[in-house]
């Protein structure tokens, strides 16, 4: 395990010290997915393989995305794009709350000084089909985690249970770090010659974004690919299990999730730019969250969601 | 006697669950016990984040043994049947008993139950009592099946008694019991063993737990009062918040800190509920200054810096909330001055009902509901209307969406920020009101007026689309809003024919449904009219049709077909709530039916009027004898009246009387009717019973002295006549048919 000393310096440190922490602790460190998501629940290695009996592991960084929370850079703690660590076990295992608090003394919360409280938040996704109980974790009165016991995703009861825990990263960092504006916080190591900060990365494309997202993005393409990603999701669940040409049993249920994860994002972007009205907007969570059960019917069938032949 | 100790351990229980689990846990485990045969001497549960303790007193050793004894066949009855008995009571042939009864000799058993150790009996109980625990939620964890409110750690359950203590066995999905326990998340010192209830609660105090929710309670209100008196400031009550927090933590430690000066002109409530309902801190008054300076939070730890750390960590968060707190006051009150155009705009976007259309047609009407109900309360029509389109406006201000439970308040500030007549601000706060049967009921004229406007107008808008409660299921709380109504009219002693608005608001709905133009246009305008004047759309209709040449359109038909049915049924389920309402208050059910039976019965003030008076009236014996008299008149007359197929009510002549005391009658019955129809006009009922009671001698004697089916047809038509009078005088009060009694 790579060694760290002191308090953290820099928004990459913690981001180093989550991952150096949960490999430590046996997790399979895997990198973002590469699609458009709203929260690192969305990835695969979430959504996915919380379902079904197979034991599973698994932390990462997930870039995600909340058009509607854009501010041109200008809000101290508001972005609409930001990094989620995310941890999931399945099946929880008993120690997972005293796993959690040495993950935040990993990123220097020293527990002697600070009052650390699990205070009562029960997750749901309407998109995903998806609930569980957990809390909120604060850390001095400030949110620092989500930490969930899933009970069910895409409407299947989770058998084994997954302990899922969140990270709201520049939050998490900015209080670490003690930094008041999410743009001034040190994203390398402040003493290093090329030394940039959050907004020196991220704060021109705050803008560029907010701007797409409340102004310009085109709201007729941004329907249509809408209705192609649900139509092409469906498409591929529907076919045989058999692939016609390898003669294997071949679920597409990744390539399926993938399209529901796209129609997910595009309604987030029309609902950015305020096209979807409020008797509207629950059709569209409901459409999407039909795709999502698809593809979890469809991964319970597959070898990965543990189908045994 | 032994002492029972359980404790469950497990991850953080949300604390508005706590104290009811404690209880289910202490209902539970005793209820099944004592069901056991097991009785105990007394019984205290406890809760904290972390665990549900119950601890028994002086409990039964072992149950006590039972016999039992059973009757079987008879002596001699058939071999199988004797079997059956057999194996049913569990016994051996030669333990029965032959018994002589007067059917004959028969076999008794007599079957004895043994009484089983506690320890057995406590297992069972309570794998039985967390196997079906009532958690309002609960659920699964890691790989197992068993569900409780978040993952259970271990169980501990001990019998204790003078010799020492020994752990009751049990393993419940994997998790055995055991005699250990742990304290602090954080300051504890590791798991130790408990020995019973006295050594169990001085050991968690030791690590830092205290284990009684009251004590914690008492713990932070008493510390936070003392550090805000030595400020000289107070802090705001609030009961709920301190048994929130008090589930929260398991050693509390209360901290002070101060409120950054850019956000002391925010109002006190924004303060107070931003404060509450993110961080759970409470609010500390200065009362020279009268607004909200200080914070108390409390945390679940001590630390080697007295809580410098954490009280700097809560002051940061409060800032960053406080800081979009003032965000929103200030762009609120920048729209506010504005007029409020975005936010009228803006709700005409937001879907009130998908069948009553948006906010904004709902304050449209509710506007002209409240301008026509203005003279009734007494309000200025203009203030009431300006009030009623106001009322609702910020609902579309960031700090109500925000804050949900601020609407009306905010609409208060903001229509004072802007300037805004007094009568307007108040009504934006109180046209709410009352929401409970408890909650004050608002008197100012232009509140009242808004306030019924808003209630009837939501009544009559489900009425319209037929979204009625039925049973236990009322999701748009109609119920709530018909009692509102009655409330605000009978304390505020208002006169006013609710038909006649229920009518006219339920057009307004259907014109805003109807699809066809017609609806909207001037025949609806003229209908409303003639409603707003005359009350009941039937009479109306013939006015309409008169004014208009040729056929009227369909639909216009239906409506007058419909419009009648609708607002009668809203009107029963109006007399409907004033029955609970006045029953509530003592008045009979009887009572109440008698006095709906008569006309006028949609003026609410005026029903209640005349059932306190009869109410009143009932109580007194006059008023019972005089029930009776009326009620043997009454019986005879409509017995004669069905049999001889005709109706008295041809009015009855002295000269025909035979006896002195139907003489009498006839003279009490002429000064009483003249007074009490003049007391009716004046709706002085209380005068019209009094002198009702003074029929009750003159109608005592004459069923004393006459008998009413005379030989003599004229004499007895004739008195049939007079009890017809005697019934008309009677039901000019009330339905008298309907008391019972």
């Amino acid at each position: 395990m790579t060694q760290f000393d002191g308090k953290p310096r820099s928004f990459q440190e913690i981001i180093l010290r989550l991952q150096a922490y949960w490999a430590d602790k046996g997790c399979a460190i895997m990198q973002p997915y590469d699609m458009e998501v709203g929260a690192g629940t969305f990835h695969p290695a979430t959504t996915l393989r919380s379902l079904g009996s197979k034991s599973w592991a698994a932390a990462y960084v997930q870039p995600s995305r909340r058009p509607t929370d854009g501010r041109y850079g200008e809000n101290p703690n508001r972005l609409q794009h930001y990094y989620q660590y995310q941890v999931l076990i399945k099946p929880s295992p008993p120690n997972l709350q005293e796993l959690y608090l040495g993950s935040l003394a990993a990123i220097g919360i020293d527990m002697e000084m600070h009052d650390i409280r699990f205070v009562e938040d029960d997750w749901e996704s309407p998109t995903l089909g998806a609930w569980g109980l957990g809390w909120e974790v604060w850390c001095d009165g400030m949110e620092v985690s989500q930490f969930t016991y899933f009970q069910q995703v895409g409407g299947h009861d989770c058998h084994p249970v997954s302990g899922e825990l969140t990270y709201g990263l520049e939050r998490l960092a900015m209080y670490v770090l003690g930094v008041d504006h999410v743009m001034d916080m040190p994203f390398n190591d402040p003493q290093t010659e090329i030394a940039l900060t959050y907004g020196d990365v991220f704060r021109q494309t705050e803008q560029e974004y907010s701007r797409w997202n409340f102004d310009v993005a085109n709201t007729d393409v941004l329907f249509k690919q809408f209705e192609e990603a649900e139509a092409e999701c469906e498409k591929i669940l529907s076919l045989d299990h058999e692939d016609p040409k390898t003669g294997k049993r071949i679920i597409m249920a990744h390539p399926a999730y993938d399209q529901c994860i796209k129609a997910s994002h595009l309604f987030n972007l029309l609902d950015a730019r305020g096209v979807i009205s409020v008797t509207e907007r629950q059709a569209y969570i409901g459409r999407v969250r039909a795709l999502a059960k698809q593809c979890a019917d469809a991964f319970v069938q597959t070898e990965a969601g543990g189908y045994a032949a | 006697m032994p002492d029972l100790l359980i404790e469950l351990f497990s991850e953080e229980i949300p604390a508005r669950m706590q104290a009811r689990a404690a209880d289910d846990l202490r209902k539970k485990v005793t209820d099944g016990l004592v069901e056991a045969g097991l009785t105990y001497g007394g019984a205290q549960a406890f809760s904290t984040p972390r665990r549900l303790t119950l601890a028994l007193e002086d409990l039964l050793a072992e149950s006590p043994t039972i016999k039992e004894e059973r009757k079987g066949p008879k002596v001699g009855a058939p071999e199988k049947a004797l079997e059956g008995f057999l194996r049913g009571a569990g016994v051996a042939r030669d333990a029965l008993e032959e018994r002589d009864t007067p059917k004959g000799a028969v076999y008794f058993a007599t079957i004895t139950k043994p009484g089983r150790p506690a320890a057995e009996i406590v297992a069972e109980v309570l794998e039985d009592a967390i196997r079906n625990f009532p958690w309002p939620k609960s659920m699964r964890w890691g790989a197992g099946s068993l569900r409780w409110v978040r993952p259970l750690h271990s169980i501990l359950c001990v019998l204790s008694s003078e010799e020492g203590h020994e752990v009751v066995a049990m393993d419940i999905d994997g998790i055995t019991s055991g005699d250990t326990t742990e304290g602090h998340r954080f300051m504890g010192s590791g798991r130790f063993v408990v020995h019973g209830f006295e050594d169990y609660e001085a050991k968690l105090k030791r690590d830092r737990v205290i284990l009684n929710a009251e004590d914690r309670a008492e713990t932070i209100w008493s510390e936070a009062t003392n550090m805000a008196f030595a400020q000289r400031m107070e802090v705001v009550e609030d009961k709920g918040l301190l048994a929130e927090v008090a589930g929260l933590v398991e050693w509390p430690v209360v901290l002070m800190g101060d409120i950054a000066e850019d956000f002391l002109g925010l109002p006190p409530e924004v303060l107070q509920t931003s404060m509450k309902e993110h961080q759970k801190f409470f609010s500390v008054k200065n009362p020279k200054t009268g607004r909200i300076e200080k914070f108390i939070t409390v945390a679940n730890r001590e630390t080697a810096d007295s809580g410098k750390t954490i009280l700097a960590g809560n002051q940061k968060v409060l800032f960053a909330r406080l800081s979009d707190a003032k965000f929103f006051w200030e762009n609120d009150v920048r729209v506010a001055k504005g007029g409020a155009a975005e936010w009228l705009e803006s709700l005409e976007n937001v879907t009130f009902h998908n069948k009553l259309g948006s906010q904004g047609d709902r304050i449209g009407r509710v506007a002209s509901l409240a301008a026509e109900l203005a003279p009734v309360a007494q309000a200025d029509v203009d203030l009431a209307d300006t009030a009623a389109r106001w009322a609702k406006a910020d609902l579309s201000s960031e700090m109500v969406y925000e804050f949900p439970e601020l609407q009306g308040l905010m609409g208060r500030y903001y229509a004072e920020t802007v300037g805004h007549p007094a009568e307007v601000a108040a009504a934006a706060e109180e046209h709410y009101s009352p929401l409970g049967p408890s909650d004050d009921v608002p008197s100012a004229p232009v509140s009242v007026a808004v306030a019924l406007a808003d209630k009837l107008d939501t009544l009559t808008g489900f009425w319209a689309i037929d979204e009625k409660p039925t049973g236990s299921k009322d999701p748009f709380a109609l119920r709530r809003a018909a009692l509102g109504v009655i409330r605000l009219v009978l304390e505020n002693g208002l006169r006013l024919k609710l038909d006649a608005h229920f009518e006219h608001q339920l057009l307004r709905h259907e014109a805003h449904q109807s699809e066809d133009d017609l609806l909207t246009d001037a025949l609806a305008k003229d209908l409303q009219n003639e409603i707003a004047d005359h009350g009941v759309l039937g009479a109306v209709f013939h006015t309409v049709k008169a004014a208009v040449d040729g056929e009227l359109p369909k639909h216009i038909e239906t409506l007058r077909d419909s419009l009648p049915d609708t607002s009668g049924d809203l009107l029963s389920f109006f007399h409907d709530r004033l029955k609970v309402y006045l029953r509530d208050q003592g008045i009979r059910h009887d009572v109440i039916d008698a006095c709906i039976a008569m006309p006028g019965n949609d003026d609410l003030t005026l029903l209640v009027a005349r059932a306190r008076a009869l109410q009143d009236f009932m109580s007194t014996e006059d008023g019972e004898n005089l029930l009776q008299g009326f009620k043997r008149a009454n019986n005879i007359l409509s017995q004669a009246e069905e049999k001889d197929g005709v109706e008295y009510s041809y009015g009855a002549d002295v000269k025909f009387a035979e006896d002195d005391t139907e003489t009498a009658l006839f003279v009490a019955l002429d000064s009483a009717e003249a007074a009490i129809s003049a007391a009716i006009e004046t709706e002085d009922f209380a005068s019209a019973m009094g002198t009702m009671a003074s029929l009750r001698a003159p109608i005592d004697a004459f069923f004393e002295a006459v008998q009413v089916n005379s030989d003599n047809e004229v004499v007895r038509r004739n008195r049939l006549n007079l009890l017809s009078r005697i019934r008309g005088i009677c039901l000019q009060a009330a339905d008298l048919t309907r008391v019972e009694g």
